[in-house]
């Protein structure tokens, strides 16, 4: 009995919003290496059409743009390509049906943290699948102007886009709890990455389709980064970085939104 | 002076001095559906309350509420001195609740998901290895560092307590712990639930559609039915309200009210029921009364098919309050027989509907 007498000074108490979103986080980032069925095939697929890309364009983009470095006009590419739609919004259907998502909405965690604590493991796989996608560019011979600084700077763009468009799959999961539907927010994903200069700079391209990527906003994002293998341009960054954010912006409102309506009493 | 009694005197007209489950005409709608009406509850610190009804009684609605996991309509509540409505964060402190569903990542092992379920509860390493070290064998929780995807359904249940556990909470929910669990997972979470309650002192609420369960652990039932609560009290209590001893009789028809009026009229005889093929005779001394009962049956048209004698049982107490049984023999639990409308013949030998109010 004595020991149980102890454990009476153990209580429960509030820890603050950022150990919270520590502890959810936490637990995120332990599940990831017991996810690696669903995190290879988001490095391997890129990586295979990249390589792809290269062997069938290279020499007919040279064509149509002189000079144009064709392998590292793909990178941003295959980058966005890499994480653009992943998200451990299934791992959040998991939890959902399987009820531990209702253990963490009777704990005194913060509602919010529940979903920040996984968007902190999403940066970690983006990073963590971004360095060897950039990695195997570089030894094809992709090489930065901007040196190691502009390597840099493109894996936290990349990083930064995948974590503002994670709020679509987050939100599809929060309002759905079925995995089928979080699985097709899949689809988005196309018209954001392929209605874009994508295969070709935008000068190249003609008629609806060079219409809609110039009001695409993943075409801006593109073209920024493309910047960093040649020379910096501080319009382009911000330019980027707004178009980013813009989508992050109407992507995590819907996240959070549709979090506040789930965890709704 | 305790914080929780602190919150329990902001509010008037619920109990001020217990730390326990207050609720007052506590009550939730979904569109038009009333799944809980004018819930009144008062349940002291240290009991086993069990919270007894069939599917759809609104037992799992009830436990939401007081869990704050969903909003009452209408009514007031406070549960560990903390009001369920105004109070949720600081109540989520003090309790733990085990939902109907097990609510486990089946990724992590046991050991991570205590781990971590303290954590989101604040406590420190040394606080949660102490915990685990206090929790586990108590609640038989084996393998602790193998995945919960391999573990067993009466290992997931057991695990799921302890999880419920780990912040040391003053008062635990458990939603129909047993359901889907064979015997022998059922019986070791029974010997859990009161181990756990004598142990920690825990108060424990306890929704169950297994009458044996309620009459074993709890040392109060609250009976529901479409949202109401019908009856409190002790097993004991009441089964008692319902008279000593119970006589049963199958028969091949649907009694007569002279069949029903010869068996009221007889000495010692409390009251009679009648429902579909079954009547059910309530009196005082059980052997006393069997033969008269024969007898009196043997004198009408009716077919005799199985008479029998037992003390009274909460199915038969359920079956007094609603007309209805809670279950029976090979079906699933928590599955009300419907039957033809029940009546009760008082021994005044009048017939009158078959639900009451409180015994």
């Amino acid at each position: 009995m004595s020991d149980h007498r102890d454990s009476e000074e153990i209580r429960a108490r509030p820890i603050g919003f950022w150990r919270d979103v520590q502890s959810v986080s936490s637990r995120a980032v332990r599940l990831l290496p017991r996810d690696l069925a669903m995190l290879l095939p988001a490095l391997v697929v890129p990586v295979f059409f990249y390589a792809v890309t290269i062997g069938a364009l290279q020499v007919l983009a040279a064509d149509v743009a002189d000079g144009l470095d064709y392998k590292a006009f793909q990178m941003p590419v295959a980058l966005l390509t890499t994480v653009t739609g992943l998200s451990r919004a299934p791992s959040l259907v998991m939890d959902i049906q399987g009820g531990y998502f209702y253990r963490l909405l009777l704990s005194p965690l913060n509602r919010w943290a529940l979903l920040l604590g996984m968007l902190v493991a999403d940066v970690v796989v983006f990073i963590g699948l971004s360095v060897p996608v950039l990695a195997f560019g570089v030894g094809v011979g992709v090489r930065f102007s901007t040196g190691f600084a502009g390597a840099l700077v493109l894996t936290l763009l990349t990083a930064l886009w995948g974590l503002m468009f994670t709020g679509f799959p987050y939100a599809i999961a929060l309002r759905t709890g079925n995995p089928t539907a979080v699985n097709n927010s899949f689809l988005l994903f196309f018209p954001f990455v392929f209605l874009t200069p994508a295969w070709l700079p935008r000068e190249a391209m003609t008629g609806w389709l060079s219409a809609v990527a110039t009001w695409n906003p993943v075409t801006h994002i593109l073209e920024g980064m493309r910047t960093l293998f040649v020379d910096w341009d501080g319009l382009a960054m911000l330019k980027t970085l707004a178009a980013i954010l813009g989508v992050g912006l109407v992507s995590q409102a819907l996240a959070f939104s549709a979090l506040s309506k789930r965890a709704r009493r | 002076m305790s914080a929780s009694v602190v919150c329990a005197r902001e509010v008037e007209g619920l109990n001020q001095t217990t730390p326990g489950i207050v609720t007052r005409k506590l009550s939730r709608r979904f569109g038009s559906v009333e799944a809980v009406v004018d819930l009144d509850l008062n349940i002291p610190q240290g009991e086993i309350y069990g919270f007894l009804g069939p599917n759809g009684a609104g037992k799992s609605t009830t436990t939401q509420m007081l869990c704050t996991l969903l909003r009452p309509s209408s009514g007031e509540g406070r549960v560990a001195g903390c009001d369920i409505n105004t109070e949720t964060a600081k109540l989520r402190l003090r309790i733990g609740a085990t939902l109907q569903d097990t609510a486990l990542d089946e990724k992590l092992t046991g050991r991570e998901t205590l781990t971590y379920q303290g954590r989101f509860y604040g406590l420190s390493r040394a606080a949660i290895r102490r915990r685990i070290e206090e929790v586990s064998p108590i609640l038989e929780v084996s393998a602790l560092d193998r995945r919960v995807g391999t573990y067993s359904g009466g290992m997931k249940r057991r695990l799921d307590v302890a999880a419920s556990l780990i912040h040391n909470p003053s008062i635990l929910f458990l939603d129909e712990p047993t359901t889907g669990l064979d015997p022998m997972s059922r019986a070791e979470v029974w010997a859990q639930v009161r181990r756990l309650n004598s142990t920690f002192g825990v108060t424990i609420f306890l929704t169950t559609q297994y009458l044996e369960e309620a009459d074993a652990l709890a040392d109060r039932v609250g009976i529901m039915d479409e949202g109401r609560l019908r009856a409190e009290g002790t097993p004991e209590e009441l089964k008692r309200s319902i008279g000593s001893d119970v006589i049963s009789v199958k028969v091949g028809d649907r009694p007569t009210a002279q069949a029903t009026e010869a068996l009221s009229g007889l000495a010692g005889v409390a009251g009679v029921e009648f429902r579909g093929g079954e009547v059910t005779v309530a009196c005082v001394d059980g052997a006393a009364a069997i033969s008269p009962v024969a007898v009196a049956l043997a004198a009408t048209d009716l077919q005799v098919m199985e008479i029998s004698l037992h003390k009274p049982t909460l199915d038969d107490v359920f079956l007094h309050l609603t007309g209805r049984r809670i279950q029976q023999e090979g079906m699933e639990a928590g599955s009300v027989v419907e039957d033809a409308p029940a009546g009760t013949i008082t021994d005044d030998g009048q017939t009158s509907a078959g639900a009451h109010g409180h015994p």
